[in-house]
């Protein structure tokens, strides 16, 4: 049987690779060539279904049709069945976009991950992209600081700063040379929605950096990328030589003539480097040490010239906001939490993956309609949001809806979106004194709080072990009052938030540091 | 003048002349490998593939470890010498950064995610194994023969499907025991028949 070739997806994501999608490319065109079956095997990026990569997905007249998780060892299987033809399979979950998982989010930032091929311009053009670019071209620069600040966008990193606020800031310092800084440093565990953009989309974040760069007269960016995601790096350097070369960057935007140029910058392993002024002094070559501020990076960032720095998904929601206007974004998300948050489902749990949705959705809606619960199939006992920093929020809180200010209100953050979950083996004294020690690790060592504060923090947790009755209550205490210097002493957040998941961990766990439940109250 | 309170002043040995401590000094930020050691020349041909690039000490020391493994310590006068930097700037920056290795590592390398995520699905238990069947201390090391570094890493970004390794740069997931002895055993077994 021959004919045009069918069209088979198999990702090409690290979520899909590290699982065998190379291996799974491999057999199904082996397979394939051996029963004299034309195929053409796209390398996509993931839909974000990550527990059923590596997600087969094949074209038929009726849509694409999912197969998961695929294992080389099925594809002959699979074959038989009829897989080219989306014929039935005990791994076949349907047309893709039926699926509940999927067919519930809102999809802005990742309206095309895993849909496209990640590197294909004409993919991309095809499925909406180069319109935010094309669009901003056509307008002077406040018009479109005043588009992204209208729109709501507020920094996706974590710190949740308005996006436009800063790109105004940085417009209107006069310098000659401005910088757009990508902040691809995403170090938190539990977050993976940056290296999905870049690994999966990444002409969205080239398009979003060129927006920025055009509305603040910047003509340089950077993206700084962690080390430890090599394929994220060597897409986004592909990406960027691929639009240079048709025109979207370089002296001459699409005949605009103006210029903007991106590099990728591949970081060395430092989780400070994460912090924007740390990463500022690693991208200029030298250790990753925290600046004090002010000057803000917006007046005198990177070589001491204004600078716009956002994080990834920021980066990459501008484009979709010049397209469709600040009102389309604006008009998801509740209070003064507009758009949509790609949120990051991580660590115990049965379907992992990314969410995308506006804000408001609960962490209970989260983590069992979309979760669907624990791995290990035991009762959840506690849930970090907002990575390493961010506090464990308990039982009691988790109808609390997805929204900066209603985190903030219980001392909880959002943060990037990333929701670690941890079944009742947990305990959470293990995980306050690690929340210590990741921070005597990797503390910049600049001010004391965190350097000296970090490994203080570890010796009073184990002491807390070690004693009992009167002795650890005057531990507890110790520890309240060292969070207390950290909290409010540490140059950056690194120190300055270590606390969170200590003290959430001591407040809504006492039993783990051996406490009686009132014994712990602040 | 000696102020009676002090002890007397110890008699000092002169350990260089004023010349020799100028030659020295001379040869500070200098190598002190030989002119053709064809480490120089890589290291010069990288130094030249990032000229005029602002801040490029970084990508430099990504190149140098990329080309030999690890960053000598005795080409750090190379390095500094070409960005004018001195060399406790590049030695700083080299011992900052936990990516870059001032010796060479195994030939394979290891990496075992340790962060929460990973946590939650048991990667410490995995860590130990990994040290256990290895032979290595519970902080991780290279193996005596010089086959395996093991080195903990925090987050590979693949969170949804943890625990996490990565092997000689290739990040793997939903990881068990067995599967990292096999994977482990493999990278050897290639080896041994390369």
């Amino acid at each position: 049987m021959s004919g045009a070739p069918v069209r088979v997806y198999v990702p090409r994501d690290s979520a899909a690779l590290a699982v065998g999608a190379d291996e799974v490319a491999d057999a199904l065109a082996r397979y394939c060539a051996e029963r004299g079956q034309a195929v053409e095997i796209v390398r996509n990026g993931s839909r974000g279904l990550l527990w059923l990569e590596p997600l087969v997905e094949v074209a038929t007249p009726a849509g694409r049709v999912a197969y998961g998780p695929v294992a080389p060892e099925d594809v002959p299987a699979l074959l038989d069945a009829g897989l080219l033809a989306g014929g039935a399979h005990p791994l076949r979950h349907g047309p893709t976009d039926e699926m509940p998982w999927l067919k519930s989010q809102e999809r802005l930032t990742f309206a095309r991950v895993g849909i496209t091929d990640p590197l294909s311009l004409a993919d991309y053009e095809a499925h909406g992209g180069w319109a935010g670019l094309r669009r901003a071209l056509g307008m002077p620069g406040e018009a479109v600081v005043a588009e992204v600040l209208d729109s709501g966008l507020r920094g996706r990193g974590g710190a949740a700063f308005p996006a436009g606020i800063k790109w105004k800031t940085v417009a209107a310092a006069p310098a000659a040379q401005k910088y757009v800084v990508c902040n691809a440093d995403e170090g938190d565990s539990g977050t993976f929605s940056d290296r999905m953009v870049m690994e999966g989309d990444p002409f969205m974040l080239v398009e979003g950096m060129a927006i920025a760069g055009l509305a603040v007269g910047a003509t340089r960016g950077y993206v700084y990328v962690r080390s430890e995601y090599p394929h994220a790096v060597a897409v986004l350097r592909e990406a960027i030589a691929r639009a240079e070369g048709a025109g979207f960057l370089g002296a001459d935007v699409l005949g605009s003539g103006r210029a903007f140029r991106m590099e990728v910058r591949k970081a060395a392993g430092a989780y400070v480097c994460g912090e924007e002024t740390a990463m500022l002094e690693s991208i200029e070559g030298k250790r990753g040490l925290v600046r004090a501020k002010p000057p803000l990076p917006a007046i005198q960032g990177l070589f001491g010239q204004p600078t716009v720095i956002q994080n990834v998904i920021s980066l990459a929601t501008v484009p979709i906001i010049l397209a469709r206007g600040a009102a389309f974004y604006k008009d998801f998300g509740m209070g003064r939490s507009r758009g949509t948050l790609p949120v990051q489902l991580a660590g115990n749990v049965k379907q992992g993956g990314l969410v995308e949705k506006a804000f408001g959705i609960t962490l209970r809606q989260l983590m069992f309609d979309y979760g669907g619960g624990t791995a290990s199939g035991r009762p959840l006992k506690a849930v970090q949001v907002g990575g390493p920093l961010g506090a464990y929020v308990p039982e009691s809180q988790w109808d609390l809806p997805l929204d900066y200010e209603a985190f903030a209100a219980v001392g909880a953050v959002v943060g990037h979106g990333g929701i670690v979950m941890h079944d009742d083996t947990a305990d959470l004294a293990g995980l306050a004194r690690y929340a210590m020690a990741f921070c005597a690790i990797e503390s910049c060592g600049k001010c004391t709080p965190c350097r000296i504060g970090s490994t203080r923090g570890v010796e009073v947790i184990d002491r807390i072990a070690a004693s009992t009755g009167e002795a650890r209550e005057q531990q507890v205490e110790l520890l309240r009052d060292l969070c207390d210097t950290m909290l409010h002493g540490s140059l950056c957040a690194m120190g300055g938030m270590t606390p969170y998941p200590v003290l959430s961990a001591l407040d809504h766990y006492p039993e783990d540091f051996g406490l009686q439940p009132a014994a712990a109250g602040a | 003048m000696t102020h009676p309170d002090l002890p007397p002043a110890r008699k000092e040995t002169l350990l260089a002349t004023p010349d020799e401590l100028r030659d020295r000094l001379r040869q500070l930020g200098k190598s002190s490998l030989p002119a053709d050691d064809p480490r120089r020349a890589a290291v010069q041909e990288i130094v030249a593939a990032h000229a005029g690039q602002p801040g490029a000490l970084l990508p430099i020391l990504h190149g140098v470890q990329d080309a030999l493994g690890f960053i000598p310590p005795v080409l750090v006068g190379d390095i500094a010498g070409a960005l004018n930097l001195s060399r406790a700037e590049v030695h700083g920056v080299v011992s900052f950064y936990h990516h870059f290795r001032s010796s060479p590592a195994g030939r394979h390398v290891l990496e075992v995610c340790r962060a929460e995520s990973c946590r939650s699905m048991g990667s410490e238990a995995l860590w130990a194994h990994a040290c256990d069947s290895l032979g290595l201390p519970a902080e991780g090391g290279t193996t005596p023969d010089g086959a395996v570094t093991l080195q903990p890493v925090y987050c590979l970004g693949l969170c949804a499907q943890s625990p996490s390794i990565a092997l000689d740069g290739q990040p793997r997931a939903r990881m068990s025991a067995a599967r990292l002895d096999a994977l482990v055993a493999r990278s050897v077994v290639d080896e041994v028949a390369a």
